[in-house]
């Protein structure tokens, strides 16, 4: 059972330190999707690098004491349901996907109307995504390294 | 034209290593060549001013390589028996290339030979409109009206997010119905299997 202990502590604290800014970074890029290249999805891949961080570090059965699947679950069908929401608010007041925020002051954060909201939602949802299917794939390690026979 | 120079070694580079990830007799070596290849498109998307989907596909790359190592890595027993016959390869790569070049000429090669031909010549994408035989397309009202129209500075993020946000629920849509798969495919073996070891 090494698997439930994980890695050396210098990689668990390293980690600990790191995964952090990490997920910062990750949302940094989804927030400034319309200033600057990146977007939602590249950020919630690397929010759910962080995760992955975690997951591998710490070994699964530890991690999924914080990172719960039921989380993940949770977090990937509520990046999905607000995209819809923002596309049915936007149907609302005029056509789906309407921009129903002002526009605001080029190069501001907060401007572009809706982009940023749905920034917001799809890094969420991707994130919480591909962390739920790194989750589930580890599971599937587990169950191949003993053979039942 | 350095710039294509190198675009084109990259893209001998990427087929060298796809053909090294089918043929490897281990599983972590053809993970290993995949993850050549996707880095190497990176650059190109890179090179081609393509900012974000470099940022996209570098950690896209980097987050599969390390779920597939940390899959493949323990499992060796289960590294698929593919037949090394390199005759049926080439035969294979031959048939593609083929149907490729038929599929180029059947479309009339490329524009600036006649008035047959639709395929744009490389970098002038057909929404761009720049060449004769093709409608003026969208792209250019799309860079025209980002500013005002959207207010975002990034015009990609502009396209996937407003102008063709549907697109952008098609694909958000996709990785849920994946993901769903994975779940369903995947945790529950797991989680029984789990529950038996412990």
């Amino acid at each position: 059972m090494k698997q439930q202990h994980g890695m050396t502590s210098i990689v668990k604290n390293t980690a600990r330190l790191v995964s952090g800014f990490i997920a910062i970074f990750g949302v940094y890029v989804a927030l400034t999707g319309h200033l600057g290249p990146g977007g939602g999805f590249a950020g919630g891949v690397i929010v759910s690098s962080a995760g992955a961080l975690i997951v591998l570090a710490f070994g699964r059965r530890l991690a999924t004491k914080v990172i719960t699947d039921e989380v993940v679950h949770v977090a990937d069908a509520l990046g999905a349901s607000l995209f819809l929401l923002i596309a049915v608010l936007g149907f609302l007041t005029g056509a789906f996907f309407a921009s129903f925020i002002p526009v605001g002051d080029l190069g501001h954060l907060k401007s572009a109307g809706t982009i940023p909201l749905s920034n917001l939602a799809i890094l969420v949802k991707v994130g919480a995504g591909l962390l739920g299917a790194f989750l589930a794939l580890s599971a599937f390690r587990l169950a191949g390294k003993e053979p039942s026979s | 034209m350095g710039a294509e120079l190198l675009i084109v070694i990259l893209i001998v580079f990427m087929l060298v290593a796809a053909v090294i990830a089918l043929e490897a007799d281990d599983l972590l070596s053809s993970v290993i060549a995949m993850g050549a290849a996707g880095f190497a498109l990176s650059v190109i998307d890179l090179l081609v001013a393509a900012p974000d989907l470099a940022i996209t596909q570098v950690v896209v790359e980097v987050i599969m390589l390390v779920l597939l190592i940390r899959v493949v890595l323990k499992r060796r027993d289960t590294a698929a028996a593919l037949s090394h016959d390199l005759l049926r390869t080439g035969i294979s790569l031959l048939a593609c290339g083929v149907v490729l070049a038929v599929v180029f000429f059947a479309f009339g090669g490329l524009a600036e030979n006649g008035p047959a031909g639709v395929v744009p010549p490389f970098g002038e994408p057909v929404l761009a409109g720049g060449n004769a035989t093709v409608e003026p397309g969208v792209s250019k009202d799309y860079l025209e009206q980002t500013v005002e129209g959207t207010g975002a500075v990034n015009s990609v993020t502009a396209v996937l997010l407003d102008f063709r946000a549907y697109d952008t629920l098609g694909e958000a849509t996709v990785i849920f119905a994946s993901v769903l798969g994975v779940y369903a495919l995947l945790r529950q073996i797991g989680r029984r299997k789990e529950h038996l070891t412990l």
